[in-house]
């Protein structure tokens, strides 16, 4: 089998706070390689501080430890701040969730991007503007030449994520962590923000880690769903088999939705099982 | 303390009003205890505070008894910080002189802080002509030079420390209001407010129930850290002979009197002026310990 | 009826959030309005509840015109729940506090007893009356907001998305909550949302509206029945059912 692109093995987080320690996550494993990978759960289920913790972006009151974390066969445990900033950006970059506050106000949106790019590539200005029309471009926008010199206030959200997308895949890396990357944003902006997310992954052969609460969403587009419950993977599934999921914890969240083609009286509820939290 | 005690503040579920209170004041003593700096603040405002309170106990000598014999004394055994030029114990002139600077303190508290917030609350909740009014009249008090009008104060009545402070306290009050107007600008737009107006409650009573309470903690820490300046300012009123009169032991006045011995006898004018430092530094210690416990921006 | 708008327009500015919307709303009724952000149904909800005055047009409640300024009377028969627990509930006051404020606006007799009813009718029990929201999970702070809104036994309520910041399971909690509240107290909702399917389990009737513009009104059976006619209720129906590669193209078609 050739080297796995993430292989994470047995990962805790746990933070220290004023008055005790919480384990945020509790012996997570996986392996992937350049594929669509989907962590699903609730708030609170680690899901979000798995991606992080991968990216080295884990707040100064948590501790990380593993049996391994590596990214493309490196070890990521005790890297320095020297290494990750290596890492960071141009072999993997995150999208979050919300691009009002991951955009920097005071500057326009091109710039940002070209920034970006000139961080990670030796390159000149002109290219460096060449390379963020493209990617501008790249995230369907249509009119990049004007979005290039708009500040982050005057785009809408879902032209503000799609931006912050370009901004992250201009160095073209080989993993990317996206942390609900729609959830702030209309539906219909949704699909198109997952289509063209959907279409760079597919044509630059990058691995993608999908962070979100959304079951549906993420079985519908990725290709293997890890399913969180208290810090620990409760199921992985294939998403194609989302239907056969066996978890009741998986089955609850599948059936407690409100659905158009399924009145319903009364909504399910999800009956937490304490046992869940031991890993059953 | 002991286990049942903090067991019961740091209850995640309490069962009455006073655990709840105080269970939450409990959570930010711990994590101002941590900041060791602002403990050191906080040490030395509490030792300000008793030595104010005790200082009977506390000085050897009543402040105003003169022994001429023993003029300008350099610090010994008999008397610690050594003796100003009527033959007082400066040690006991200083603590009793902890005394003015208290009531400094807490004069200048009383006046600003309601003051400030009252205008600055009600100007940024009501906007409109309210705003404009009250805003205009902060203006013209923030263009008032603090000693100039403390001058005219001592002139129009009698040279005294209640007038000083009442100078300082009338200038230093609308930085306050315009601080709490900022952040009621802020308060209002949240959805806690909206839902208050929502179940149909006055503007008033959000005003002082609502936002007020908003405002609080960013007040007390600014007046923190305003302190050390008030008390400079105080000092130096009593310095110029503004502030308080002979014989009182206020710091700046003592200072005042000592500096025609600085060359020769520098305990006369330095120790008070050493006082008048740590008590400074106690406050600013003392407010930027505060600032990251109560500062609502932190949160 | 209970509540009517006509022709109700609301301006910030130069913008039109709100234009010339029109709707009743039936004693005992359970509305809806869908729409996207900006789409103006928000605003339509916090003209209603008199937290604007930049709004024209004719608002009507029980029979009487409102003005821009409500009296206390109107606010203890119409009440709010807002979208964002963790910014609804004031962060320095404890579940008892926030209970106690509308009795004492309302000077209702009984405080002890109706704050005690009021949380356990909501699901929480005393353990939670002297906590601070920091202490809540956001489905506990939503109760809280819920409990707090009909403390004053009000006639309807005003929901503007209330469990869209809340996870799916106890977004199910809330919904099935507000749902029984209703029937066992006759109670009319008006609720705002941007997830069809919540408006459509909610609510029997509901209107979609997009741009500041109620584009289209429809009983929930024939929405789910695929009765909807306007492009954009189409557009919203096919894209509530998930992410489909073939569809985002076609979105994609419109813009």
């Amino acid at each position: 089998m050739e080297k796995p692109l993430v292989a994470i093995e047995d990962l805790h987080v746990t933070f220290r706070t004023q008055t005790r320690e919480v384990s945020a996550v509790r012996g997570v494993s996986l392996v992937m390689g350049k594929e669509k990978i989907g962590i699903v759960g609730e708030s609170g289920s680690g899901k979000s501080v798995t991606g992080r913790a991968l990216l080295g972006l884990t707040p100064p009151n948590g501790t990380v430890a593993a049996k391994r974390l590596e990214f493309d066969g490196q070890d990521l445990r005790g890297l320095d701040a020297e290494g990750w900033r290596h890492l960071r950006g141009r072999r993997m970059a995150m999208v979050m969730q919300d691009p009002k506050f991951s955009l920097n106000p005071v500057m326009t949106v091109g710039r940002q991007i070209a920034e970006a790019y000139r961080t990670h590539v030796n390159a000149g200005r002109a290219e460096a503007r060449d390379k963020a029309l493209a990617a501008l471009e790249a995230v369907q926008i249509r009119d990049p030449a004007r979005v290039f010199d708009l500040y982050p206030h005057e785009v809408s959200g879902g032209m503000g994520q799609r931006a912050m997308i370009a901004m992250m895949l201009v160095a073209e890396p080989d993993l990317l962590i996206a942390d609900e990357p729609t959830s702030a944003l209309d539906v219909t902006v949704q699909m198109q923000v997952l289509a063209i997310l959907d279409d760079l992954v597919a044509r630059r052969g990058m691995g993608l880690i999908f962070v979100s609460h959304d079951l549906d969403l993420v079985a519908a587009f990725c290709d293997r769903v890890l399913v969180m419950y208290g810090g620990r993977v409760v199921e992985t599934l294939k998403a194609s088999e989302l239907s056969k999921a066996t978890h009741p914890y998986t089955r609850g969240l599948l059936d407690c939705v409100p659905r158009l083609d399924r009145p319903q009286e009364k909504l399910n509820v999800l009956d937490r099982d304490p046992a869940w939290l031991a890993g059953a | 303390m002991n286990a049942a005690w903090t067991q019961w503040l740091l209850d995640e579920a309490p069962t009455s009003r006073a655990q709840a209170r105080a269970g939450a004041f409990y959570r930010s003593w711990i994590a101002f205890r941590r900041n060791p700096l602002a403990m050191v603040g906080l040490s030395i405002v509490a030792a300000l505070v008793l030595v104010a309170i005790f200082a009977p106990l506390i000085a050897p000598y009543g402040p105003t008894v003169q022994d001429l014999a023993n003029r300008l004394q350099p610090p010994s055994g008999r008397h610690w910080l050594g003796t100003d030029e009527l033959g007082r114990d400066i040690f006991s002139r200083i603590v009793f002189g902890s005394r003015i600077t208290l009531m400094i303190v807490m004069l200048v508290i009383v006046t600003v802080a309601p003051i400030g917030l009252a205008v600055g609350t009600l100007a940024g909740y009501f906007g409109g002509w309210v705003d404009a009014v009250l805003m205009r009249v902060t203006d013209v008090f923030l263009a008032f030079p603090r000693l100039i009008l403390a001058l005219a104060f001592v002139a129009a009545l009698k040279p005294g420390i209640e007038n000083a402070v009442l100078a300082i306290a009338l200038t230093t009050w609308p930085p306050y209001a315009r601080l709490a107007r900022a952040e009621t600008l802020v308060v209002r737009k949240a959805d806690y407010i909206a839902a208050v107006q929502a179940q149909g409650a006055s503007g008033m009573r959000i005003v002082l129930r609502h936002v007020v309470p908003m405002c609080v903690s960013s007040t007390i820490v600014r007046m923190t850290l305003d302190m050390a300046g008030i008390i400079l300012t105080a000092a130096g009123l009593g310095f110029l002979g503004l502030g308080a009169q002979p014989p009182s032991p206020e710091w700046g006045a003592m200072i005042s009197a000592g500096r025609r011995f600085v060359l020769d006898q520098w305990w006369v004018a330095a120790m008070p002026g050493i006082a008048i430092f740590v008590v400074s530094l106690g406050f600013n210690l003392l407010g930027d310990g505060l600032r990251d416990v109560l500062d609502p921006k932190r949160e | 009826m209970i509540l009517s708008a006509r022709n109700l327009t609301v301006t910030f500015g130069e913008m039109r959030a709100v234009d010339a919307a029109a709707f009743t709303v039936a004693r005992g009724e359970s509305f809806g309005l869908v729409g996207e952000s900006g789409s103006g149904k928000s605003t339509v909800l916090r003209a209603l509840a008199g937290l604007l005055d930049n709004w024209t047009g004719e608002l009507a409640f029980d029979g009487r015109a409102l003005g821009r300024t409500r009296d206390r009377a109107f606010y203890s028969r119409v009440q709010m729940v807002f979208q964002d627990p963790y910014g609804s509930l004031h962060p320095r006051q404890t579940v008892d506090d926030a209970l106690a404020e509308p009795l004492a606006i309302h000077k209702m007799d009984r405080r002890e007893a109706r704050i005690e009813k009021a949380l356990e009718e909501v699901g929480l029990g005393r353990g939670f009356r002297f906590r601070y929201p920091h202490q809540l999970s956001g489905g506990q702070r939503q109760r809280v907001a819920i409990a707090r809104a009909l403390i004053v036994e009000p006639e309807m309520l005003l929901l503007d998305e209330p469990t869209s910041a809340l996870d799916v399971s106890i977004q199910a909690e809330v919904l099935n909550l507000l749902d029984a509240l209703r029937r066992r107290r006759d109670l009319t909702f008006v609720m705002v949302s941007h997830n069809l399917a919540v408006v459509a389990h909610m609510c029997a009737r509901l209107a979609v509206m997009s741009r500041g513009k109620i584009v289209e009104e429809m009983d929930t059976e024939s929405l789910r029945a695929g009765a909807a006619r306007d492009p954009y209720t189409q557009r919203l129906m096919a894209a509530s059912r998930g992410y489909d590669r073939a569809l985002a193209e076609s979105f994609r078609a419109l813009d």
